[in-house]
């Protein structure tokens, strides 16, 4: 056994000529992994360098333009809206804010649904049925209609109650791809090995199972983060989102509310537009650069 | 722990079976009792979640209205006589079999902000509006995606349609109502050629002349435009996996080898056998197409059922905030249904699976 897994290495090394031959050096994932990275810098590394205060109503002169328009002033440099904010400041509190939502909801709804997944793929008979009827059913619910129904009652105080509540429709997703993952995995050899070898079930599932799925729940994560994120803005755009913290949606919301776009305003509601386009667009490369990855018929015929 | 032994399952488990026949008893009773389980799993949600909290909704209501309005009088007398008369104060078992029965015979009481109107009557004239943008969205997105993407994973495609095809995904990312912003900007305000909002003009008479008509489609251009071009690189990039999973078949090959027209081999061949597993994952991506449609009524004040959610979400009348959300679930279940009830139809191989496996 060992003896055969051995040559099979050898020749897998000799094929891949260089170490920069990895099918994780794929081009979009690591376009978009850049872009997410770059984006979470401004957020984590701008209160280092401007005063997250001005983000607050009332601390800063209203309507000034950007600074390289006339009437533009270089103390705020991407211009002011019409309650007193300061955009840039605006930018670096908002940006975060919104991450940090489609991050919580996205691992919350990765950890129930490689839970459930796994306890369906393995379990198999009535339970699997439950829960795989579950999933569906959850996936075509509109959770947008859901989320304002939920929304217009409980004013969310803060983004993590927010993104608990974000979490209940991420699950179904994860649910279901681990579920089908592990159906086809429990056939394979190792898996039937470490069943006879009497190996724990928990054990066969996170030593055995899950190194084998990484690509996939990282594309599902990916996916997940940016659906997370998606619902979040467009809560805070209607203008239901937590107000307590200013986000991108939010700064969307008091934009068309004051009709900045009649008001020729283009630099208050552009920039979180941008912002936004920037994140949705990083993770939507991500995803896909990581399905590639995962499964190597989607690399298309170049490489093949 | 012993594993039951079974086969290799594909992700979309639940469809395919190989077996003859058309629709059957069974696979009609599962699809209907899944339409009543989404149904029920979303009313309880919108009605379970926020009771979870401190409160019932009246008080939260009343308590957002002293917030905005800063005084309001008798407060307290008002919440009560509410609570009375929706029966808050009786146990939450009853309330929610109340609700359940208002929810089937499709009965929310009066809107809040027109008190005698009924919160039904003020939904009712938006729905055209939104189901006939829907509709033409959705189908227009879903076939320009499937060539796309059918054509991005067919390998005998010329190079030069390879290599720009993938533009077309470029706003693939970007939330429906964002885009919607972008091209109002552009088309209505700087280059006015479109108009921005609304969905017909004021000074245009309402009937079935063609002056009207070709208003209303002036109006729709825009909302329609921002749905479908940010909705189809989603089908698109699920059509090309599939298609470089029928390239390999051996019934394609053997197509080629034969000597049949590209075009017959592309839609015959290739589509055909590629499009089933790409309707189910439209039937699943219905729901994420109301919800964004919404948004983007929102953004172009488009009649329809989104700018009244809108209008209601501002004005707190929840009334008309649970009949349009319930109806979103509802439209959206209904959809899926009736894709999947179109399934076995379109493919005459696949009936529904007698849960064998479970």
């Amino acid at each position: 056994m060992a003896v055969i897994e051995n040559t099979t290495m050898k020749q897998k090394a000799r094929r891949r000529l260089n170490i920069w031959d990895s099918p994780w050096l794929n081009p979009k994932f690591l376009i978009g992994a850049s872009i997410i990275l770059l984006i979470a810098l401004f957020g984590a590394l701008g209160p280092l360098f401007w005063d997250t205060e001005l983000a607050y109503t009332a601390s800063s002169p209203t309507n000034l333009p950007p600074m390289w328009v006339e009437g533009g002033s270089a103390e705020h440099p991407l211009g002011t809206e019409s309650n007193g904010r300061d955009m840039l400041a605006s930018l670096i509190v908002g940006i975060p804010a919104s991450l940090r939502v489609g991050v919580i909801a996205a691992l919350l709804g990765m950890g129930v649904g490689v839970t459930l997944g796994s306890i369906a793929g393995y379990m198999g008979g009535w339970i699997d049925h439950v829960i795989r009827t579950l999933a569906d059913s959850t996936l075509i619910i509109p959770s947008m209609a859901v989320l304002i129904a939920i929304a217009s009652y409980i004013q969310f105080p803060d983004t993590t109650m927010l993104a608990l509540v974000l979490a209940m429709f991420a699950w179904p997703g994860p649910t279901r791809l681990v579920r089908s993952q592990v159906l086809t995995l429990r056939e394979r050899g190792y898996i039937r090995m470490a069943l006879l070898s009497n190996v724990p079930p928990l054990e066969i599932m996170f030593m055995e199972m899950m190194p084998n799925m990484l690509p996939w729940l990282a594309a599902s994560l990916t996916g997940t983060i940016s659906g997370a994120i998606l619902g979040a803005t467009g809560l805070e755009a209607l203008g239901l989102g937590p107000t307590r913290v200013p986000s991108l949606g939010m700064i969307i919301n008091y934009s068309m509310t004051s009709s900045a776009l009649v008001r020729g305003m283009v630099w208050w509601w552009l920039p979180p537009i941008i912002a936004l386009i920037f994140i949705f667009t990083g993770f939507f490369l991500m995803t896909i650069g990581l399905d590639e990855i995962a499964n190597p018929r989607l690399r298309g015929y170049k490489n093949a | 722990m012993a594993l039951p032994t079974e086969g290799h399952q594909e992700d979309l488990c639940c469809y395919p079976e190989v077996r003859m026949g058309g629709l059957t008893k069974e696979y009609v009773l599962q699809r209907v009792s899944m339409w009543l389980l989404t149904i029920w799993i979303g009313v309880t949600l919108t009605f379970m979640i926020p009771r979870l909290g401190k409160g019932d909704p009246v008080s939260v209501v009343m308590n957002r209205l002293v917030q905005q309005q800063g005084y309001v009088e008798n407060a307290q007398q008002i919440i009560e006589s509410y609570k009375r008369r929706f029966g808050l104060n009786d146990p939450m078992g009853v309330q929610y079999l109340r609700y359940l029965g208002n929810v089937a015979r499709f009965d929310y009481g009066f809107s809040l902000t027109r008190f005698p109107t009924a919160a039904w009557k003020m939904v009712k004239p938006a729905l055209p509006w939104t189901l006939s943008l829907l509709a033409v969205a959705s189908v227009l997105s879903f076939s320009i995606g499937v060539t796309v993407g059918a054509l991005m994973g067919w390998r005998k495609t010329p190079g030069w349609l390879q290599s720009i095809l993938p533009v077309s995904l470029t706003f693939t990312s970007i939330p429906y109502f964002m885009f919607g912003i972008l091209i109002i900007y552009v088309f209505a305000f700087k280059l006015k050629i479109l108009p921005a909002t609304g969905g017909y003009s004021r000074d245009v008479t309402m009937g079935w002349n063609t002056e009207f008509i070709v208003d209303v489609i002036r109006h729709a251009i825009l909302p329609l435009f921002s749905i479908v071009i940010t909705s189809m690189g989603g089908w698109a990039l699920g059509m090309r996996g599939l298609m470089i999973g029928v390239n390999n078949e051996d019934y394609f090959l053997l197509a080629q080898a034969k000597g049949l027209s590209p075009a017959r081999i592309f839609f015959r061949y290739g589509i055909r056998n590629a499009i089933l597993p790409a309707l189910t994952a439209f039937a699943l991506g219905l729901g994420g197409l109301i919800g964004g449609s919404t948004l983007v009524e929102w953004i172009f004040a488009y009649p329809g059922t989104g700018y009244v959610l809108y209008r209601s979400i501002v004005t707190l009348d929840y009334s008309v905030m649970q009949t349009i959300c319930n109806l979103i679930i509802i439209i959206t279940a209904t959809g899926v249904l009736l894709i999947d009830l179109l399934y076995p139809l379109i493919d005459p191989r696949i009936t529904f699976k007698k849960s064998t496996s479970s």
